[in-house]
């Protein structure tokens, strides 16, 4: 059969050079981000700014995966990184025990929980979904509040310090906030590797397929419940695991985050960096905090300006930082 | 596959009425009817989109009842859709691999999706078999019409179906186009069973073996087009208002 209308231009030699640099970024991608994060502290104002960006950009990175691969707005991922943070605080504040237990304890509460949350939000679709995530979110968050005598209720978890990270053979001086920097990097580094790799999997092209289409999806013989619920717990992890290192570095976990303001921040850094690239969210926490940052030194309502730029970006780029260089550099 | 009084409702009205039929392997069978005559609803029936309200389904010897639908292609019947639905963002070849894929891995999280070269090859044929391939790289949703509803059928048929199940697989095409679907379904039925929903009669009367006309949910008849064509009950609800409709 011919169906061959219009035959392919013929690409241009500038713009296949352009789109072999991106088809080489994405496919360097890994060695890419672990490189950026090995110069972020030297070139951000700030090392604390730049363990920030790490957290943050972790819980945006995570929350892509449900997101921008998957197509599921959720307005509850807050639940996960306070989960993580929480249960790893408590777990070193109130039972002694070792930073890296406690980290799996974290990793481990918050995926149950995006497990029982996900059973229950993957049933609706749309906007009910978002709806449903947010309220559960807000439950966990009501918990935290009541639950004072394991939280410390309004005034967070505090009472649990990592000042040395023990490892066999060696120890690293978890005050030195370099160290800390590189000591969490790691742990970042590993995870961005682990989505990279679930990106590249079947299972990672099942996820974009239920998100261009989730009917057809079906009919290819997906069972889309089955791997959306995967995807909701994957992600619910990935942040989770982002709130054990938060808690790690702050030494306290505020409540607020728990609460949906912080849940809208990981949304907010996702669509900034652009949803539904491997850099996106990263670039998005980075956008976003460096913003905060700058814009904070000025003036006490630096919230007002983020927020008109991030409506910009959503009227005018809504791929995001990331997104609108890559269809740039393909449509050149 | 056959069916057996088959009946949905949706609240008070009645989509299908008593529908028993059975389809014989390697023929092409069509279904007509007037708009809202439940050929829609028969479809997504017989392809587990929607479960009866009554009667049984069987395909090879087994009931269908409680099957979920994503099992049902696994187990040989795959579908087109009316409406072009396909994966719009992914590439054309990407389209056809995910659905090869869907019979090698499902759920790993862990493996290389471009390890699958099995799936590659199968979509790479694919795509040739419907003059796809130089377009294998683009966008889906850059497709013209007329590619994208032969992109539907390379994504159903991948799966090798024992049953193939059209939706309307010339829906808004031109004559050259629907004359170069009608080869492909024909060369299709030499391997499999179809079933197909059509409005385009002269098309139906020679291309397939097998027609059932339903009207007001309920099977009017069934038969060859040359006894559907003297079916004079037909001729009153259905063709007679069509003289003249290509």
């Amino acid at each position: 059969m011919s169906f061959i209308r219009n035959a392919e231009l013929v690409p241009a030699p500038a713009r296949r050079s352009l789109a072999t640099l991106f088809s080489n970024v994405s496919r360097w991608r890994v060695p890419l981000s672990i490189l950026a994060l090995c110069i972020m502290p030297w070139v951000l104002p700030s090392q604390a700014l730049a363990v920030n960006v790490l957290i943050y950009g972790l819980v945006a990175v995570g929350y892509n995966l449900l997101f921008g691969y998957t197509g599921l707005l959720s307005f509850g991922h807050a639940a996960f990184f306070g989960a993580g943070a929480y249960a790893t605080g408590i777990a070193i504040g109130a039972f002694g025990v070792h930073w890296f237990i406690a980290m799996l304890i974290g990793v481990l509460v918050s995926g149950l929980l995006a497990t029982v949350m996900g059973m229950l939000a993957i049933r609706t679709r749309g906007i009910y979904f978002s709806m449903v995530t947010l309220a559960l979110a807000q439950l966990v968050y009501y918990a935290a509040l009541q639950a004072s005598s394991w939280t410390g209720g309004e005034n967070g978890l505090r009472g649990f310090t990592v000042s040395t990270l023990h490892l066999p053979g060696f120890s690293v001086n978890f005050l030195d906030p370099l160290v800390k920097y590189y000591a969490i990097m790691i742990v970042v580094a590993a995870a961005l590797w682990f989505v990279s790799r679930v990106l590249n999997s079947p299972f990672g092209a099942v996820i974009e397929a239920i998100r261009e289409n989730e009917t057809r999806a079906r009919a290819c013989g997906y069972d889309v419940e089955r791997t959306k619920l995967l995807s909701f717990i994957l992600s619910g992890i990935l942040c989770g695991l982002a709130g054990t290192l938060s808690a790690m570095h702050l030494s306290i976990v505020p409540l607020d985050s728990l609460h949906y303001h912080t849940s809208g921040l990981i949304v907010m850094m996702t669509l900034l960096g652009g949803a539904g690239s491997f850099f996106g969210p990263f670039i998005g926490a980075l956008a976003f905090l460096s913003m905060e940052d700058i814009f904070s030194l000025w003036t006490s309502n630096w919230q007002l300006i983020v927020g008109v730029i991030f409506i910009l970006f959503v009227l005018y780029l809504p791929k995001g930082i990331w997104g609108t260089l890559i269809s740039w550099g393909k449509s050149r | 596959m056959s069916v057996t009084n088959i009946g949905k409702q949706f609240g008070g009205l009645v989509a299908l009425k008593d529908v028993t039929a059975d389809f014989q392997e390697g023929q092409i069978t069509a279904i007509i009817g007037p708009n809202g005559a439940g050929k829609s609803t028969f479809f997504n029936i017989l392809s587990g989109a929607l479960a009866p309200s009554s009667g049984t389904l069987r395909f090879r010897g087994t009931d269908m009842a409680g099957v979920p639908q994503h099992d049902y292609v696994h187990r040989g019947i795959s579908r087109s859709y009316q409406i072009t639905n396909i994966f719009p963002n992914l590439s054309v070849l990407e389209n056809v691999r995910v659905a090869a894929q869907a019979f090698r891995s499902r759920m790993n999280i862990w493996a290389d999706r471009s390890a699958d070269s099995d799936s590659q090859d199968r979509a790479s044929a694919m795509l040739a078999s419907v003059g796809l391939s130089a377009r294998a790289a683009a966008p889906a949703k850059f497709l013209a019409h007329g590619q994208q509803r032969a992109l539907e059928i390379a994504i159903a048929l991948v799966a090798d179906p024992a049953l193939l199940l059209l939706d309307e697989p010339t829906a808004g095409m031109g004559p050259e186009e629907t004359r170069e679907m009608v080869a492909l379904i024909e060369k299709l039925a030499a391997q499999r069973t179809i079933l197909l929903v059509e409005h385009k009669m002269k098309m139906i009367l020679g291309l397939s073996d097998r027609v059932l006309v339903l009207h007001h949910g309920q099977l009017l008849a069934d038969g060859t087009p040359k006894e559907i064509q003297a079916n004079s009950e037909v001729r009153r609800v259905y063709l007679g208002q069509n003289d003249g409709y290509a």
